[in-house]
């Protein structure tokens, strides 16, 4: 299984994130795949929030370049303002988010809004929080995906658009924030799991190494005592990541 | 002057409104939305803009928006202002513009910098119960765009599909401009009076535009041109490369009819109607 890309390894994984019975704010990207991926296999009964303002109970049947495809649109369970999910998700009805981020420290806190220190002239203009704020500040839970890469794991973020645990300890509580922080961050390289506001190695790809992980994380790794191999996708969850984004279109991205 | 536009985020966004300010050469221009995916990319590069309020720029399904980029890191064609919201925060202003209220009490952002980078936010304890919140200002647009399937002479405007913060830009600006893939003066409009976006006595102009949202899809019309936003992100990589760009798409063509035929047959590939009549283009 060598020819697993690394976009649906972390699709697989994302998506055993996702519990049965969910209400899930769907991200953008490989989220998108993750939500049909658990809805066809072990989560039928999730529910599916799109922050446009779109609540699914099936997947759309065919890919999802935004969510505000078509294909998303036809079949929903309901259509109509944003702030009727955005609702949802202050009021604490949601149990998950997705999110993904530029860069990510190791309390979990993400920048999705500007390299360089200062936000009028940065020295990387990023898009923005876009719903990413809001699910990392209201969602009971958040699950993070993401690139490994040196520069993006770092001891510290130029900003912090989607609060994760700040410095750690209660951080949180004394910030305001209502509930919930990062459960788990996937990246192209491992699995880690939050223990105390700090994010520790749980699993590294086949592909992948602790050694190749420490190497290629800007923080002092820390690591779970029973470390594994993250588990690889399933043949028939596979079939389906293949079956609906044939063309690798978000799972092979830049490959 | 400050406009709301692309409001429903990545479908019904008034792409053909957008090109006419690029033409008129509008200039100081204050953009307010949640996510417009490129359109909001495409005026900061023409120079349009002076400040934008919102909670993403850039190209939803290929990337990073460059001329966005361009402006902010290098001043590329002109510095602008950002104002960071998330989408909720934006939804939020728009809902207090919409009904009268200076602010919105809200507990999203907390923790975030986005709440200490906006100035206009400000952060205090509940006087009910002393916890945090953070206090979201009004926002009220000069104008709200917004496209939709079909509307009425008068502006009673039917949009199907995700409304994002259509309802709230539409009912807290000034003025609303309506772009209609379809007008009709039917009694079915009438026939169904909680369906349009606003009362029809918000809305100053009806404008009768097909295929007004072209590369972003309309539920029920027609589908999302993917490949024009990778196309978009390629060539706008560079300046020249946008300049380039507005030149073949927008300012080289008169209107938006023209715009369509310059699309040709991949224009009719993205026809969604359930109808199988020809499209009246």
């Amino acid at each position: 299984m060598s020819d697993v890309s690394a976009g649906e390894l972390m699709v697989a994984q994302a998506a055993r994130e996702i519990r049965d019975g969910e209400t899930v704010f769907v991200g953008m990207r490989l989220p998108l795949i993750a939500f049909v991926v658990a809805k066809r296999t072990h989560a039928p009964n999730a529910i599916g929030l799109f922050e446009l303002g779109i609540v699914r109970d099936e997947p759309a049947p065919e890919l999802l370049y935004t969510m505000g495809d078509n294909p998303n649109v036809d079949g929903a369970l309901w259509c109509g303002s944003m702030l009727a999910v955005m609702g949802m998700l202050q009021r604490g009805e949601v149990h998950a988010g997705f999110i993904g981020g530029a860069e990510i420290d190791r309390h979990g806190n993400l920048n999705t809004t500007a390299i360089g220190t200062d936000r009028q002239h940065p020295t990387v203009a990023l898009p923005g929080s876009g719903g990413g704020a809001d699910i990392a500040c209201l969602a009971q839970r958040l699950i993070v995906i993401m690139p490994h890469d040196k520069r993006r794991l770092r001891e510290k973020v130029d900003f912090i658009t989607s609060p994760g645990f700040g410095t750690g300890g209660d951080w949180r509580r004394r910030a305001g924030i209502a509930r919930g922080g990062p459960a788990v961050l996937i990246t192209t390289l491992g699995v880690f799991r939050f223990v105390n506001g700090e994010a520790v190695l749980a699993s590294h790809h086949p592909t992948s190494s602790v050694d190749e992980i420490r190497a290629k994380t800007g923080w002092a790794l820390r690591v779970a005592d029973d470390v594994r191999t993250t588990e690889m996708p399933a043949p028939d969850v596979l079939r389906l990541i293949r079956g609906y984004d044939p063309q690798g279109f978000w799972t092979r991205r830049g490959e | 002057m400050s406009i709301a536009i692309g409001c429903a985020l990545e479908p019904a966004i008034p792409f053909a409104f957008a090109h006419e300010v690029i033409r008129q050469r509008k200039r100081d221009l204050a953009l307010v939305g949640p996510i417009s995916d490129i359109l909001f990319d495409q005026l900061i590069g023409a120079g349009c803009v002076a400040r934008v309020e919102a909670a993403w720029v850039g190209n939803v399904s290929a990337g990073l928006g460059h001329c966005y980029r361009r402006a902010l890191e290098q001043g590329i064609p002109r510095r602008i202002e950002v104002r960071d919201h998330s989408n909720f925060s934006i939804a939020q202003a728009l809902l207090a513009g919409a009904i009268g209220a200076q602010y919105i009490a809200t507990k999203t952002l907390l923790g975030s910098d986005i709440a200490r980078a906006n100035p206009t936010f400000k952060e205090q304890a509940s006087p009910f119960d002393g916890s945090k919140e953070l206090l979201v200002p009004a926002i009220t647009p000069d104008l709200a765009v917004v496209a939709c399937q079909v509307s009425d002479p008068d502006g009673s405007a039917q949009l199907n599909g995700p409304w994002g913060v259509t309802y709230e830009a539409a009912l807290a600006a000034k003025a609303v401009i309506v772009l209609a893939e379809n007008v009709t003066a039917q009694p079915v409009i009438r026939h169904t009076p909680n369906r349009p976006i606003v009362p029809a006595t918000k809305v100053t102009a009806v404008v009768h535009e097909p295929g007004a949202c072209h590369p972003s899809p309309l539920a029920g019309m027609y589908q999302r041109d993917h490949a024009f936003f990778q196309e978009y992100h390629a060539e706008s990589r560079t300046h020249d490369g946008f300049e380039s760009w507005i030149a073949g798409w927008v300012t080289g063509v008169p209107d938006r009819a023209a715009y369509l035929r310059k699309l040709g047959a991949r224009w009719q590939r993205l026809d969604a109607r359930e109808s199988f009549e020809p499209m009246d283009r």
